[in-house]
């Protein structure tokens, strides 16, 4: 394989970009609007190990490695910033889950750290009071993915990338056709371009997962670490119905991200105003220093959801040419870096350094081709 | 059941539109964000209107005033609302857009110290409290409210001294002109002219930069010449407002709201008048906000006997837009590290090399802070020729509190 289109020009397919660029492989990247514009603007940049079943775990974990290795040198670049998640357990069903979630980190010698009632004020002041404790995952991290996703770009670009403005219409054997009427050729394509997808494979098992989020003005002092409900998990996976859960992020520049919705099959960027206010009453439940916070600016994404909550990365099972990188769900600046690293190697025909079976494409509706 | 009819904007569009609506039986709702009616050519309430208007300040009209409110957005019959009472969501048949437009800022060397300010800003702040008299003021940019400012400022004791219309004398002359089939214009401009006959005028000139240490103390002009002053306010033209058609699907031209003869938008139930659809000041506001008025209430037939004015008015917009129109040479005007956006501070260098305003914003985080890109955002269009992003909710900044919408 010596040639590559890669569709999508998001932290996913940029990343996909420098891997292959780097082998050695002659890359052309096709994006609609600008790099970094579409679901990676949209959301929170929060690199996290998340320990939804082992095969979760540990792509999430070697995606902060490499995301550690990719901001060493210009952690500015990316405005990254090592500010920890704090998993905050308001009853002691969720104080059993910071002991369950504290054995599983420490299995894999991730960092974390119980804390009581006291420690968790201790740390979060801002905290309503009434909460039982928390669990501390220190090396959890932010970054602004739009811009981590022109870092990678020009890395690629250093190994002759070329980059298309355009939008994809159809895919075909070893060629890209663009709505404008150009086509392009190459030995391998790839689809990186999140719940799009679905456009192009109508096959893929993957399903819009609209979010909302929210950003204030500047508030430095207010919290330190990205803070987290523990029911997150029930709610963030739910398989149906709106949901909200407690996520609040400190952006580095003092601002706060507030999140996080949930809601199926919808793509448009009409804010859902009920929803809006569910997420933050939740979030003034938690931090009730939140009510006069002053917000700037709401959004909409739309993340790209699997049935398993696993992205597929590999070759589509009915087409050699073909290989595909979606599904990250809220994870995908987590998981960019290693699905990318994962892709690359099974495109170039390189040991991978995770077993690859649980993320290979599977569940393809074959009728609907 | 009656036509909820909804006028965003106090301002002269809203509240002529408020009056022609006052003669149906619509229940009309008039939203401003200031307490007092009067928007801002009427600043200071009833007693800066016209008679006519006088009474729609009044509190026993039917007319509901919702001031010290913001609209924060909308759908195809909601308004979000912050008001003093707490979020608000506000249901409407008709919707009159009426909220004006802002000052256009041009970042030049020296544009961010203090005292700077935008003619309207300076006119405002004189309107207020701020006591003016005896200091020495250089007033600069572009169009007749250049004059008007510097003739109030006079008026007040302020020492103008010099007044800086970066338009070529021959477009001011064919200006003045066209003015002939207006006779209240023409007294007016005669009248803030005859205060200002002292006062240095410099046309074809333009404020190179503002230099001072702490506030500007210096104004240097295209000319060469070198002023000392105390203020300088500066105008480059007005800009409307239009985040709010944005919001509701609201076709754009130009920068304006586009409209048909009965000031209908794009969108059938949402009407437009005044600044929004084409910078054109008092007299093009009142007509049009009496025509939407009248056609959002299904008067038709008194909005057509408006159509003459209204077609005036317009050719005096068309007028402003052309004889003021901005010379290329104010886009060389900022220098490498000159601010563009002051919340985020984003300088020129880092704006050249981005290819659009999306990209912009998302690279270096123009227009994404306190003013939601309200001041660079009409800089960053003139400067790079960027289009219009998507506006995001809430248009004006608020706390979570007066996000918390009851349920619909």
């Amino acid at each position: 394989m010596s040639s590559a289109i890669i569709v999508g020009g998001g932290i996913v397919g940029c990343a996909v970009a420098l891997e292959l660029a780097q082998a050695g492989v002659q890359v052309t990247l096709i994006e609609r609007d600008c790099l970094g514009s579409g679901a990676t603007a949209a959301g929170m940049g929060h690199i996290v190990v998340m320990d939804e079943g082992e095969a979760q775990l540990k792509l999430t974990l070697y995606g902060q490695q490499l995301w550690q290795a990719l901001t060493a040198t210009h952690p500015q670049r990316h405005e990254y910033h090592e500010c920890g998640t704090l998993w905050v357990a308001t009853d002691a069903e969720e104080w059993q889950v910071v002991a369950e979630k504290a054995v599983v980190y420490r299995q894999h010698q991730i960092a974390c750290k119980i804390l009581d009632a006291a420690a968790l004020y201790a740390h979060e002041p801002a905290l309503r009071a009434g909460l039982v404790g928390g669990l501390l995952v220190p090396n959890d991290s932010v970054v602004y993915p739009p811009k981590s996703a022109v870092y990678l770009w020009q890395q690629a670009e250093t190994h002759a990338a070329k980059l298309v403005y355009g939008e994809v219409s159809s895919i075909q054997p070893n060629t890209v056709s663009l709505s404008d009427g150009r086509q392009l050729h190459a030995d391998a394509i790839v689809v990186a371009n999140g719940q799009r997808c679905i456009e192009l494979l109508p096959e893929l098992p993957i399903r819009a997962k609209r979010g909302q989020l929210v950003i204030t003005e500047r508030y430095p002092s207010l919290i330190k670490h990205q803070l987290v409900e523990l029911s997150y998990i029930k709610n963030a996976h739910a398989s149906s119905g709106d949901s909200v859960a407690f996520n609040l992020q400190p952006r580095p520049n003092g601002q706060l991200l507030i999140g996080s919705s949930r809601q199926f099959d919808r793509t448009d960027r009409q804010i859902d105003q009920q929803l809006l206010s569910m997420m933050l009453r939740k979030a003034i439940d938690y931090v009730p220093a939140l009510a006069d916070v002053r917000c700037l600016r709401t959004w909409t994404g739309v993340r790209a959801a699997s049935p398993d909550g696993l992205p597929l990365i590999g070759q589509h099972p009915e087409h050699t040419w073909l290989w595909v990188n979606v599904g990250h769900e809220g994870l995908g600046i987590t998981t960019a870096l290693s699905s990318a690293r994962l892709l690359a190697d099974q495109m170039l025909q390189r040991p991978a350094a995770l077993d690859l079976q649980p993320y290979l494409p599977r569940g393809l509706q074959q009728e609907q081709r | 059941m009656s036509l909820n009819l909804v006028i965003v904007g106090a301002g002269p569009a809203g509240l002529a539109a408020a009056w022609s609506a006052s003669q149906s039986k619509a229940n009309v709702i008039l939203i401003d964000q200031y307490d007092q009616a009067g928007g801002q050519i009427w600043r200071g309430g009833a007693n800066a209107a016209p008679k006519r208007y006088q009474h729609l300040f009044a509190q026993q009209t039917k007319l509901r005033y919702l001031n010290k409110s913001h609209v924060l957005g909308a759908n195809d019959d909601h308004l979000f609302l912050a008001t003093p009472n707490g979020p608000q969501q506000l249901a409407f048949d008709r919707l009159i857009l009426a909220n004006g437009a802002r000052e256009l800022f041009l970042p030049f060397p020296g544009w961010t110290l203090p005292k700077v300010l935008g003619v309207g800003g300076l006119q405002a702040l004189v309107k207020g409290d701020l006591q003016i008299a005896g200091k020495n003021v250089v007033v600069a940019g572009s169009g007749p409210l250049l004059v008007a400012v510097a003739s109030q400022l006079k008026q007040r004791g302020a020492i103008v001294k010099a007044l800086v219309e970066q338009a070529p004398l021959g477009q001011l002359l064919g200006f003045g002109r066209s003015l002939a089939g207006y006779p209240s214009k023409i007294m007016q401009a005669a009248q803030s002219l005859a205060s200002l006959r002292n006062t240095p005028f410099y046309p074809n000139t333009w404020v190179v930069a503002a230099e001072g240490n702490g506030a500007v103390q210096q104004v240097r002009l295209s000319n060469h010449h070198s002023i000392e002053c105390d203020y300088l306010a500066c105008g480059w033209g007005l800009i409307a407002n239009t985040e709010l058609a944005q919001q509701l699907g609201c076709t754009l031209k130009h920068g304006s709201v586009l409209v048909d003869r009965s000031q209908q938008t794009s969108v059938n139930h949402i009407y437009a008048a005044g600044e929004l659809t084409g910078i054109g000041g008092e007299d093009k506001a009142i007509i049009e906000g009496q025509i939407a008025g009248f056609a959002a209430t299904g008067n038709y037939h008194a909005a057509s006997q408006l159509a003459h004015k209204q077609a005036q008015a317009r050719q005096f917009s068309q007028q402003l837009a052309t004889r003021f129109a901005l010379r290329p040479e104010l886009k060389q005007l900022a220098q490498a590290n000159t601010l563009v956006c002051r919340c985020e501070d984003v300088p020129f260098e880092q704006l050249q090399t981005q290819p659009s305003w999306r990209n912009a914003k998302l690279q270096t985080r123009c227009g994404m802070g306190m003013c939601q890109g309200r001041v660079c955002s009409g800089a960053t269009q003139y400067l790079f020729g960027w289009g219009q992003d998507s506006v995001r909710f809430p248009i004006h900044p608020v706390s979570v509190a007066d996000l918390l919408m009851e349920s619909i």
